[in-house]
């Protein structure tokens, strides 16, 4: 039959990469269901929208990724070449493609949504008006924590003042700086309340990255980024720098204590502030 | 080869030197891209197992190690300035001297004038001209490894004020000069190349080779010259600007206030966001520049070895316009958490989702392609079937990191690294091998050995797949790209075995590339010999004349196209391919 269109051949190239896409496919259900390795601890308010637009992309994405390897490995395990026997001759199918084509527009545009509403509400959203203020200044290789203290305000920098001991050059003399409050590598902040941070940078660009808070802004050098977040998990996390800054990237980080109250905070900044 | 020289060719003999040093043969060029390009693979993937092999076992002292790098390894443990330097260079070598390289430059050169029917490039005095400057620009970015104080240390997308400021980091001042020197010849050597590829394309096509005949592999170059001639310039504006701000004194990067090493640095009124617009914007349409001709080869390999039309040919093509115009309007989606307005993120998620459609109805259509085929799985077959499957899991991590809000927590983790590395390093290297299997016979007259090539494509597909895949997993755990030790911190600690894993996995993915190197170098002068000038039963204009091909490629005629490429197991017909210089008559049902 020179032209006939009878079943492709089984072959074993088509069958050995069929099977390798199931197994594809089973071992990446596995990691992403029952997620032996998955995000850190989550520990923020906003935190949870972030997680749950990233599992509703995972559903979408995960549905399209089984779908498609699938039909994949279903097609070269089915379609290997026997004989004289000829392909199935076609190469269009309009309405299909139009359909194909809505069909995944209109998926990407709710996913547009989705995000963006998530989006909104974490940059377009004021930081309520008893945010714990901190600067945040980071520098090759390291975090400098900046709080105004009892007082409120916080007191003046001036870069011409930088030196060893005062890494971000604030200004003893002024009024306002005399009880701020200092810490290198070491930030806290009490829990349940929403937190501002206000980024800057001395030399290079870093990224202020709090991977338990969902959270990562970069730090750039002429330019002052605020951010802000609300911790829902006291403990102890990690700070890391997500963009490249040097040969010491690797070990730019900070320890992040939330605390179980108010008290226990004013607690610690009152002790920081004595050194 | 001289029975295929055209009347005009015949008079003059080349010598050796003119023949296939300083030869303006496209043909010939785009083998030496091609081989170029080879040894520049070697390097950047041998970085890159130095990368695994310290990310696998940061704190394990390496005695033979110290031995192999005395200053880089001192002791037994790697500097934390070296894994810089091997990220930096191993990224910079791999997509442009070895991607941009090989698959316009190689195959753009080996395939525009045999597919369209051409006797050469319009400009072939500008071919070879183009093909030395490469050249050169290759030396020095090899030469930026042995820099004393340091190989450029800025990733490959040089931040600035990072890259601006000699005094950042050990390898920011030779080592980056040298970078910079680097781009900016390659560039030069892209813009000639791509005002040639684009000339020939629209101007030199055989008589009755029309626009919506040409083969795919024809149109995704076109596309990406097009797309090269673009961008390229506003990469090589922006790598001008970073030399006056390094050495000139002005500061379109750096802006007042700087502090470095404790001084004070004197710039003002500069911004380092700048750089990176300026570099996105060259950035992401460089992605596109890469993945589109693998995209164009892919689609023709499969539907030669489906022995079946390629899906919906005009989608193909105005998808790949559509991919081209929209990646000039995605970049912002690489700054989401720069500190860029906000509101650009929304705009930038939306234009990035939309890329997306496109790259779909890609997919839908190889996988429409592939139904109903009769698939001969040969080497350059299943490399092609590979693409389509990496292209895809690399193209839907894209829809988590185009969402800005999700893109918060991925943003320069290792979730990034996989996904451009399946989408824009394995897809893309798929489709290189899958062209060199296909179209060996006709550069070197002879076949790669089929079976040592199916043994390749195994190892490659297992092997891609373990090691990036694991890598979302890394990156969702949080693990930062570019990081010298990820157990310094221990949030990340717990995952350090898949980091072993893929690790072990990046060496036996490594090794098997070995076995392509034996292959195609033996292959040249010992492989097989390819008597018939169509040993695929293929329909492009390249497969009318002899393996290897002459000089002027065509007869003392040029041929007449009477068809699409695409002519495969057409009902009725007694072969199950028509090449694309039979003619419409002669095709008798029966
Ligand atoms: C054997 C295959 C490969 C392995 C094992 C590998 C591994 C790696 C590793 C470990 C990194 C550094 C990650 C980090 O610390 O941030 C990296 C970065 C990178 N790789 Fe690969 N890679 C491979 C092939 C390729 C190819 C073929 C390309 C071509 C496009 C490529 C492009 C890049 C780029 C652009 C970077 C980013 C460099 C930067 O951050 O500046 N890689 N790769
Ligand atoms: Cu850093
Ligand atoms: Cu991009």
């Amino acid at each position: 039959m020179a032209d006939g269109t009878g079943p492709g051949r089984i072959t074993l190239s088509g069958v050995v990469l069929a099977g390798l896409l199931l197994v594809l496919i089973i071992v990446s259900l596995y990691f992403f269901i029952a997620q032996p390795f998955w995000f850190p601890k989550l520990a923020s308010e906003h935190g949870a929208k972030i997680d749950s637009l990233f599992m509703a992309v995972l559903v979408v994405s995960g549905i399209a990724f089984i779908l498609v390897q699938g039909a994949l490995g279903y097609f070269v395990a089915r379609y290997g070449e026997s004989g004289t026997e000829r392909a199935e001759y076609w190469h269009d199918n309009p309405k299909a493609e139009a359909f194909l084509l809505i069909l995944t527009a209109v998926i990407l545009t709710v996913l547009v949504f989705m995000g963006q509403r998530v989006w909104a509400s974490i940059y377009f959203a004021d930081a309520p008006k008893n945010a714990t203020i901190i600067q945040v200044t980071g520098e090759q290789f390291a975090w400098n924590f900046h709080y105004a203290g009892p007082d409120g305000q916080f007191g003046r920098t001036d870069t011409k003042l930088i030196t060893g001991t005062n890494p971000i050059g604030l200004d003893r003399s002024d009024p306002n700086a005399k009880d701020d409050v200092l810490s290198i590598g070491v930030m806290h902040a009490p829990v349940g309340k929403p937190v501002r941070v206000q980024l800057r940078s001395k030399d290079v660009i870093h990224s202020f990255f709090l991977p338990n808070f969902r959270m990562k802004q970069d730090a750039v050098p002429g330019m002052a980024i605020e951010v802000w977040f609300t911790p829902t998990l006291t403990g102890q996390y990690e700070v890391a720098c997500a963009e490249l800054c040097g040969l010491g990237h690797y070990r730019m980080k900070a320890a992040f204590t939330v605390d179980e109250s108010q008290d226990a905070f004013n607690k610690w900044l009152e002790e920081a502030g004595k050194q | 080869m001289s029975e295929s020289h055209t009347a005009e060719h015949t008079h003059h003999e080349l010598g050796f030197i003119r023949k296939y040093i300083f030869s303006t043969d496209h043909k010939i060029i785009g083998i030496q891209y091609m081989i170029t390009a080879m040894a520049m693979a070697v390097v950047g993937g041998f970085l890159s197992m130095l990368m695994r092999y310290q990310l696998a076992w940061p704190t394990t002292l390496s005695p033979n190690m110290a031995k192999l790098f005395p200053t880089a390894w001192a002791g037994g443990i790697m500097a934390p300035e070296f894994y810089i330097s091997l990220v930096t260079m191993h990224g910079t070598i791999m997509v442009f001297f070895l991607f941009t390289a090989v698959l316009t430059g190689g195959f753009g050169n080996f395939l525009i004038p045999l597919q369209i029917g051409a006797r050469d490039m319009a400009f072939p005095f500008l071919n070879a001209l183009s093909y030395w400057i490469f050249l050169v620009s290759c030396v020095v970015i090899f030469s930026a490894l042995f820099v004393q104080t340091g190989a450029p240390m800025g990733g490959w997308t040089s931040y600035a004020p990072l890259s601006a400021l000699p005094a950042a980091a050990p390898g920011q001042g030779t080592g980056v000069t040298l970078w910079i020197t680097a781009i900016a010849l390659f560039s030069a050597s892209g813009l000639m190349g791509g005002l040639n590829y684009i000339t020939t394309i629209l101007t030199m096509r055989t008589r009755g080779l029309s626009m919506m005949r040409l083969p795919l592999t024809q149109w995704s170059l076109l596309v990406t010259s097009v797309l090269g001639l673009l961008a390229f310039p506003v990469l090589l504006g922006a790598a001008i600007l970073l030399t006056f701000d390094r050495v000139g004194g002005t500061s379109f990067f750096v802006p007042a206030g700087v502090i470095m090493n404790g001084l004070p640095v004197d710039h003002s009124g500069g911004h380092p966001l700048l750089w990176q617009h300026l570099f996105w914007f060259f950035g992401h349409p460089e992605v596109y520049i890469v993945v589109l001709p693998a995209m164009g080869m892919a689609s023709d390999i499969l539907s030669t070895f489906c022995r079946k039309p390629i899906f919906s040919y005009r989608m193909m093509v105005y998808s790949m316009v559509a991919i081209a115009a929209l990646s000039f309007i995605v970049w912002g989606h690489h700054m989401f958490v720069s500190g860029m307005n906000p509101f650009l993120g929304s705009v930038f998620t939306l234009t990035t989702l939309l890329i997306a459609v496109p790259s779909a109805v890609k997919t839908f259509n190889w996988l429409g392609t592939v139904w109903g085929a009769r698939i001969r799985f040969t080497a350059a077959g299943l490399f092609s079937i590979g693409f389509v499957s990496m292209f895809v899991s690399g193209g839907l991590s894209g829809i988590f990191l185009g969402t800005s809000a999700a893109d918060i927590q991925l943003q320069d983790t290792y979730f990034v690294v996989a996904h451009f590395h399946l989408v824009m390093a394995i897809a893309p290297l798929f489709a290189a091998f899958g062209g060199i299997y296909f179209w060996f016979p006709k550069m070197f007259g002879r076949f790669m050995n089929e079976t040592l090539g199916k043994a390749h494509f195994w190892l490659s597909f297992i092997g891609a797949y373990c090691v990036f895949f694991p890598m979302h997993i890394l990156g969702i755990g949080g693990q930062m790209r570019r990081i010298y030790d990820p157990t310094q911190y221990l949030f990340l600690q717990a995952q350090q075995p898949v980091n072993v894993f893929i690790t072990l996995a990046a060496f036996v993915l490594g090794a098997s590339q070995l076995i392509f190197l034996l292959n195609f170098f033996i292959s040249i002068f010992a492989g097989k010999r390819a008597l018939d000038n169509n040993p695929w039963q293929a329909t492009g204009l390249e497969w009318t004349v002899p393996c290897p091909t002459g000089h002027g490629n065509f007869g003392e005629e040029l041929p007449v196209v009477h068809r699409w490429p695409f002519d495969y197991s057409v009902p009725g017909e007694k072969e199950d391919f028509i090449p694309q210089t039979v003619p419409a008559t002669a095709t008798a049902k029966h």
